[in-house]
């Protein structure tokens, strides 16, 4: 089960109730969210990372108020919000496309959204230039939108989402667009905007690495599902289930038999016969078969004396680290990643019979 | 290298040349078909009319644009403006404005109600907008009567609802042109319209209510500046052709209630006066010209203009 949505009421920003959003009726009516609730914290940056069609751009088009929840509640600051329309929800939201409009230039697309909540003109002219400076494009606004680059349309969006203030910030994939080296400069830029700000970012991403980096904290969704809700590290280092431990990072698979758990340590059989100690995911089986994932950089290859054996398979190198694919006694194929050192090859050849050392808690037990 | 330059300036000489050559045949209908005849209209509208129709040629004379805007008393000889002209072309430019106005309420919400359907239904919206146009317009003109006159089908229906004891009297006023125009050009405002709203990014119109733009600061402050071409396109297509308008006042206006179209008809017909028809057009291609570039300077160039 994901984590409860149990964090102190005052400090949820916003929170999503047993949503269920349906498409479409009858047979062909398609199931985008199915039963999600999530409680985002004040000042958190908030990501919801899942691959294409999982219902993570959904969630966030309820909040907004484009779509309407088939059923279940939206809170923003214990208040329901589903049935407000787009304009007067406080939230605002930077689109994939940045959907900045071509008919005004850059400093009245930031002043728009203060335009229509009817504050003074000289207010809205001291905010619009302390946007353009928070989001470095002091010189620009009077260009118009096509008369700017990629990404100082998108620094544009965050500044026009931005200027109202509002007391929480979506964000559709909207680094998707940029090429590499901008991406990574403007996860920083955004992470430096929130910090700035102090508005809770709710952000939308299929990108692992980007949700890693910039994330406080990050729900995992498929198929119109939470599957966990965590910070990065509890993410990575323990996976909830097997969707989770794959779709983010590399891992891998062992199957093994539970033999006893105690302390949220369990005891597990491996097929080989060999027996590991594993942490436990919340609802994890204590008897019985489950799959078990350890983290490549979690294990080392050793001549002798790991707990687990078998026969070097494939050696792959690539600048940094170095992979060694391990084909244990018992049929389940290994990875093991070790950080290369200068002039020092990784001790093994092809063929060579290998070790896997496991550092203190590198398994965790699946819950599937 | 000032070869190389040499060699492009000529290359550039040709290639004008041979583009002047290869639109030499749409030139010669232009000006045969459309400048050629207005130079005819022009010299006409300077000449003296003759005994039966047609002019006198070689005679000069300032008479047909004189009575255009004035006339002489048949008894006293006083001077006087041309009332009934002037009230022709006032209720011709009136007229047209209305249903530029009226095509504009009618069309925008048509047009906007077609671009939001899913895409493969669009195409058989466009195509039930175009039906009419398989009809010819003296037929849906008198159609139109058979829905407005007294025994019509409107009458009848408002009779039988109780809305009225007395049938309206629509033919033959000013308000059955209007109806008769709004309704055959209609479709010349919904496809322009819909040809720039098809292109609008309907992603905008999220983001400004995203933006806390309720619906009619939607439609105010983002849809009419992002569709203004199409509004442009779409009045020029109306007001022309209404101004210029004779089928649909001469059927539904009867014989008192003309338009400039009428008039310039009457002229070159029963009244055997073909320099003031002459001069009535040219004036009517003024009044279009100078409403074209009014609206023009007003409305097509103002896109960047809040702030």
């Amino acid at each position: 089960m994901p984590e409860h949505s149990g964090a102190d009421a005052k400090h949820v920003a916003i929170e999503a109730r047993n949503i269920v959003k349906t498409f479409g009726a009858g047979p062909g009516a398609m199931r985008a969210l199915d039963n999600v609730s999530v409680a985002i914290r004040e000042n958190e940056f908030f990501t919801l990372l899942g691959p294409s069609g999982c219902g993570k751009t959904t969630l966030l088009r309820l909040i907004a108020g484009f779509e309407y929840p088939t059923e279940g509640a939206i809170l923003l600051y214990g208040d329901d919000i589903a049935g407000l329309p787009p304009f007067k929800r406080p939230v605002n939201t930077v689109f994939q496309s940045y959907a900045l409009f071509p008919h005004l230039t850059v400093a009245q697309n930031i002043a728009f959204g203060l335009e229509m909540l009817g504050r003074p003109k000289d207010e809205i002219a001291a905010r619009v230039s302390d946007m353009l400076a928070l989001v470095h494009m002091d010189k620009l606004g009077d260009r118009r939108t096509d008369q700017i680059s990629g990404g100082q349309a998108q620094r544009v969006a965050l500044a026009r989402a931005l200027a109202p203030s509002p007391k929480v910030l979506l964000l559709d994939e909207p680094l998707s667009a940029l090429d590499y080296k901008l991406r990574k400069e403007m996860q920083i830029e955004l992470k430096r905007m929130q910090h700035e700000t102090g508005i809770t970012f709710v952000f939308v991403t299929h990108d692992q690495e980007e949700a890693l980096t910039m994330s406080d904290r990050i729900a995992v969704m498929s198929a119109g599902k939470i599957l966990q809700i965590g910070t990065p590290r509890d993410i990575y280092d323990k996976p909830a289930d097997r969707f989770v431990a794959d779709f983010i990072g590399e891992t891998n698979f062992l199957t093994g038999t539970v033999q006893s758990v105690a302390d949220g340590r369990a005891r597990v059989a491996l097929k080989s016969g060999e027996e590991i100690s594993a942490t436990t995911a919340d609802g994890a089986r204590s008897t019985g078969e489950a799959t078990i994932v350890v983290r490549p950089e979690h294990a080392r290859a050793v001549r002798n004396g790991g707990q687990l054996s078998g026969v070097v398979e494939n050696i792959v190198y690539f600048g940094t680290d170095t992979n060694i694919h391990i084909r244990l006694d018992g049929g389940d194929l290994f990875m093991v990643r070790q950080q290369n050192a200068r002039g020092r090859s990784s001790g093994f050849e092809i063929g060579d019979r290998a070790s896997v050392k496991l550092e203190t808690d590198a398994a965790q037990v699946l819950r599937d | 290298m000032a070869n190389a330059a040499e060699i492009a300036d000529s290359a550039r000489t040709r290639d004008i040349r041979s583009r002047w050559l290869l639109s030499l045949p749409a030139l010669l209908i232009i000006f045969v078909a459309a400048v050629g005849p207005l130079f005819v209209m022009l010299a006409y509208s300077f000449m003296v009319k003759g005994d039966y129709g047609d002019v006198k040629p070689g005679q000069f004379s300032l008479d047909g644009w004189f009575s255009v805007f004035m006339q002489r008393d048949i008894f006293d000889d006083t001077l006087s403006l041309a009332d009934a002209h002037l009230s022709i072309i006032w209720r011709s430019i009136r007229l047209s404005l209305m249903t530029t106005a009226l095509t504009l309420a009618l069309g925008f919400p048509t047009a906007y109600f077609i671009s939001t359907r899913p895409r493969a239904s669009r195409e058989m919206w466009v195509f039930l907008v175009t039906i009419p146009f398989w009809t010819n317009l003296l037929i849906r003109t008198f159609a139109m009567q058979q829905v407005i006159r007294n025994e019509g089908v409107l009458n009848g229906a408002l009779m039988w609802l109780g809305v009225i004891d007395q049938p309206l009297q629509i033919m033959f006023t000013d308000t059955a042109i209007l109806f008769g125009m709004v309704y055959v050009y209609l479709p010349l405002m919904v496809l322009p319209l819909y040809a720039s709203m098809e292109k609008l990014d309907f992603r905008l119109v999220e983001a400004g209510y995203d933006l806390y733009a309720g619906r009619f600061q939607v439609l105010w402050r983002i849809i009419i500046p992002l569709v203004r071409p199409g509004i442009v396109a779409g009045s020029i297509l109306v007001f022309i052709p209404s101004l210029g308008a004779y089928v649909i006042p001469r059927v539904l206006g009867g014989g008192k209630n003309m338009m400039l179209g009428n008039l310039i008809e009457m002229q070159f017909g029963a009244g055997r006066n073909w320099p003031l028809g002459a001069a009535l057009s040219i004036t009517l291609m003024i009044v279009v010209m100078a409403a074209l570039m009014v609206y023009v300077r007003n409305v097509a160039r103002s896109d960047v203009r809040h702030g």
